[in-house]
C-alpha cells in the first residue's frame, strides 16, 4: 500500500478511537465539571459496559442486531444504576471531598475489576457486530460498523450538548457546576443532581464500552487504557469543558492512530503521559480551556 | 521519653519474634518490615506533609532498579547497591517534586500518577535491559553484605529489621524535630505558614525527597533481600498499597505504617486462603477506611485515648 492510503487508514482508525474516547471522556469531564470528583473507576464502568454487552448478547436469542440493540439499551442503564448506588452509598457520605473520593473510587475500581474477573473470567470474548457490511475503497475494504460507531458517538455527543444547553435539567446541572451553594439556595436538590450526573457519566462510559466491544473483545482489564486516555483528553481539553474535551479527543485519537501505526505504541504512550503531566504543571487550565 | 521507649520496645519485640516464628512466617515478617519502610516514606509525604501522591511506585521502582541493575551489570554487592537505591529514590523524588509541587491537590495526584505511569512504560520500553514484565533475578553473589548471605533466613531477617529500625527511629526524630513541625504546619494551613515566613515549596520538596530516600531504600532492600526485580513493582498498584497501609494504620502516626502493612498483609494472606479474589478485599478496605475510619487505627486511638502517641 502506498503512503497516502496508509495514512488514510491510520486516520480512519484514529477517528474510531477518537469517537469512543470522546464518549468516555465526556462522561469523565461531566463528572469532574459538575461534581469536582475525579472518578478513577471510570475505566471500570467502561469495562462493565463491554462485559454486560457480551452477557446480554449471549443470553438474548435472535439475530445479532437484536441482541446488540438490547445490549445498547440495557448495559448503560445497568451501569448507570450501579453508579447511582455508589454515589448514594459512598461518595455522598464523603461529602465529595476531592481526595477522599479518589481513594474511594480506587477502591471501587478494584472491587469492580475483581468482580468481573470472578464472575466473567480472565478470557477475552467477542460480540458479533450488528451488521456485516464492508465499504470497498479503491485501496482497501473498511468495516462499515466502525463508521457506524463514529456516527453513533457523534449523535450521542450532539444529544448530550443539546441536553446540557437546551433543557431545564441541563440548566440545573450547569447551575450546580457554577455554584453549588447558590443552587441549593434556589431550591435545587443538589444531591439528586450529583447522583444523576454520576450515573450519566458512568452511562456514557458504558455506552462507549458497548460500542467498542464488536471491534475489540470484552476483557476484565480493558478499562485501563481508556481511563488513562480519558484523563489525558480531559486534562488537555481543560477540566470540565465539554467542547475542549471533544477537540482533545479528536487530537489524541487521531495522533494515537497515526503514531501507533508508524512508531511503537509504548513510546507513544510514554510521550503522551509526560505531555499531560507537563500540561498540568505549566498550563493547569488545559490547552483549550479558557478559564482556570 | 516513653515515646522513644515504645518504639525501642517494638524493635526489640520484632527482634525476639524471629526466634518464635517459623521460617515461613519470619520471611513474611521481613517482607512486612520492608513494606513498612515503603509506607513510612509515604507517610512522611502524605501523613505529615499532606502530599497525596499516587506515584510512589515510581520511587520504589527507582530504588529497586538502581540496586538491581547495579548488582546485575556492575556486580556490586548489597551495601553499595542499597546506597545507590536510596540515592535513586531521593534523586527521582527531587526531579518529580520540582515539577509536580507546582501543582496541588487533585492536580498533584494526577501529575504524580502520570509520572509513575511514564516510569512504568519506560521500564517496559527498555525491556532488553530491565526484563520488562518478566523482570530478572539478582545474581546470588550480589546478595551479601559484610560476608553475610542475604538469601538465607537469619541475615535476611536481621537486615530487614536493621533497615526498619533505623527508618522508624529516623522518622520519629524527623517528626519531632522543628522541621517535622513545619511539615505538619504546611499540611494544616499552607497559607498561614507562608505568612509566618516559611517557604512551603522548599519544605514540601524536602519532605518529598526524604520520602523518596525511604521509598528508594525499601525498593532496593526488596530487590536485594528477596532477589527479584520486575516491572510489576512500578504499576499503579504499588502506589496504592503504601497509601492503603498508611490509611489503615493511621496517617500521621509513626507506628501506623508498620501496623497497616502488617494487618493488610495478614488480611490478604487470610483472604487468599479462602478465595483468589483478594483484590476485592483491598478495594473494600479502601472504601471502608475512607468512609468509617479516615484517621486509621492509631489515628483514632490517639484522638480518643492516647494523646501522647507521636
Amino acid at each position: 500500500m502506498a503512503f497516502g492510503p496508509f495514512l488514510l487508514l491510520a486516520l480512519m482508525e484514529g477517528l474510531v478511537t477518537s469517537a469512543v474516547l470522546a464518549l468516555a471522556a465526556a462522561g469523565l469531564s461531566l463528572v469532574f465539571g459538575v461534581m469536582r470528583v475525579v472518578n478513577v473507576a471510570h475505566g471500570a464502568f467502561f469495562m462493565l459496559g463491554a462485559v454486560l454487552a457480551w452477557a446480554v448478547a449471549t443470553f438474548v436469542p435472535g439475530p445479532p442486531a437484536v441482541a446488540f440493540i438490547a445490549a445498547l439499551a440495557i448495559a448503560p442503564l445497568a451501569v448507570a444504576a450501579l453508579a447511582a448506588a455508589a454515589d448514594g452509598l459512598i461518595l455522598k457520605r464523603l461529602d465529595y471531598d476531592p481526595e477522599a473520593t479518589i481513594v474511594a473510587t480506587i477502591g471501587l475500581l478494584y472491587m469492580i475489576e475483581q468482580a468481573a474477573l470472578s464472575l466473567y473470567g480472565p478470557n477475552a470474548n467477542p460480540v458479533q457486530a450488528p451488521f456485516e457490511w464492508r465499504i470497498q475503497l479503491p485501496w482497501f475494504g473498511y468495516s462499515g460498523y466502525k463508521l457506524f460507531v463514529v456516527l453513533a458517538a457523534a449523535l450521542v455527543l450532539l444529544a448530550l450538548w443539546a441536553f446540557m444547553t437546551r433543557t431545564k435539567a441541563g440548566l440545573i446541572m450547569r447551575a450546580t457546576q457554577v455554584d453549588r451553594t447558590t443552587a441549593r439556595a434556589f431550591g435545587i436538590n443538589v444531591d439528586r443532581v450529583y447522583m444523576g450526573t454520576f450515573a450519566l457519566g458512568a452511562g456514557l462510559a458504558a455506552l462507549a464500552g458497548v460500542l467498542i466491544v464488536p471491534i475489540s473483545q470484552a476483557h476484565y482489564l480493558m478499562g485501563g487504557d481508556p481511563l488513562l486516555l480519558s484523563f489525558i483528553v480531559v486534562i488537555i481539553g481543560g477540566l470540565g469543558s465539554l467542547r475542549g474535551t471533544l477537540i482533545a479527543a479528536l487530537v489524541i485519537g487521531l495522533s494515537d492512530g497515526v503514531i501507533s501505526m508508524f512508531f511503537t505504541p509504548t513510546l507513544a504512550k510514554i510521550l503522551a503521559t509526560l505531555l499531560v503531566a507537563m500540561v498540568l504543571v505549566f498550563r493547569p487550565q488545559g490547552l483549550f480551556g479558557a478559564k482556570a | 521519653m516513653k515515646v522513644w521507649l515504645l518504639h525501642l520496645v517494638l524493635i526489640a519485640a520484632l527482634f525476639a519474634a524471629q526466634f518464635l516464628l517459623s521460617p515461613y512466617h519470619a520471611t513474611n515478617l521481613a517482607r512486612i518490615m520492608v513494606l513498612a519502610v515503603f509506607a513510612m516514606g509515604y507517610n512522611l509525604a502524605f501523613g505529615y506533609t499532606g502530599l497525596l501522591s499516587l506515584g510512589h511506585a515510581l520511587l520504589f521502582a527507582a530504588g529497586m532498579y538502581a540496586a538491581g541493575l547495579s548488582a546485575q551489570i556492575l556486580g556490586l554487592t548489597a551495601g553499595p547497591a542499597l546506597i545507590l537505591g536510596i540515592l535513586g529514590g531521593g534523586l527521582l523524588a527531587a526531579a518529580v517534586g520540582l515539577l509536580a509541587l507546582r501543582t496541588a491537590g487533585v492536580s498533584f495526584m494526577i501529575v504524580t500518577l502520570m509520572f509513575a505511569q511514564a516510569g512504568y512504560l519506560t521500564i517496559l520500553y527498555f525491556g532488553a535491559t530491565t526484563g520488562g514484565d518478566e523482570g530478572f533475578t539478582l545474581p546470588a553473589a550480589s546478595r551479601s553484605i559484610a560476608g553475610f548471605d542475604l538469601s538465607t533466613d537469619t541475615p535476611r531477617f536481621l537486615a530487614a529489621l536493621a533497615l526498619f529500625g533505623a527508618g522508624l527511629l529516623a522518622s520519629l526524630a524527623i517528626v519531632r524535630s522543628p522541621f517535622g513541625r513545619t511539615m505538619v504546619a504546611i499540611r494544616e494551613n499552607e497559607e498561614r505558614s507562608r505568612m509566618l515566613g516559611y517557604n512551603p515549596f522548599a519544605i514540601k520538596l524536602a519532605a518529598l525527597v526524604i520520602s523518596g530516600l525511604y521509598v528508594g531504600a525499601a525498593g532496593a532492600a526488596y530487590a536485594l533481600l528477596f532477589g527479584y526485580a520486575g516491572a510489576s513493582f512500578a504499576t499503579i498498584q504499588y502506589s496504592i498499597l503504601p497509601m492503603l497501609y498508611v490509611l489503615l494504620g493511621g496517617a500521621g502516626t509513626t507506628l501506623g505504617p508498620f501496623l497497616g502493612a502488617a494487618l493488610m498483609f495478614a488480611l490478604i494472606e487470610a483472604a487468599s486462603g479462602l478465595t483468589s479474589a483478594y483484590l476485592f478485599f483491598v478495594g473494600a478496605a479502601l472504601v471502608a477506611l475512607v468512609l468509617f475510619a479516615p484517621k486509621g487505627i492509631l489515628g483514632t486511638i490517639r484522638e480518643r485515648w492516647v494523646k501522647w502517641l507521636p
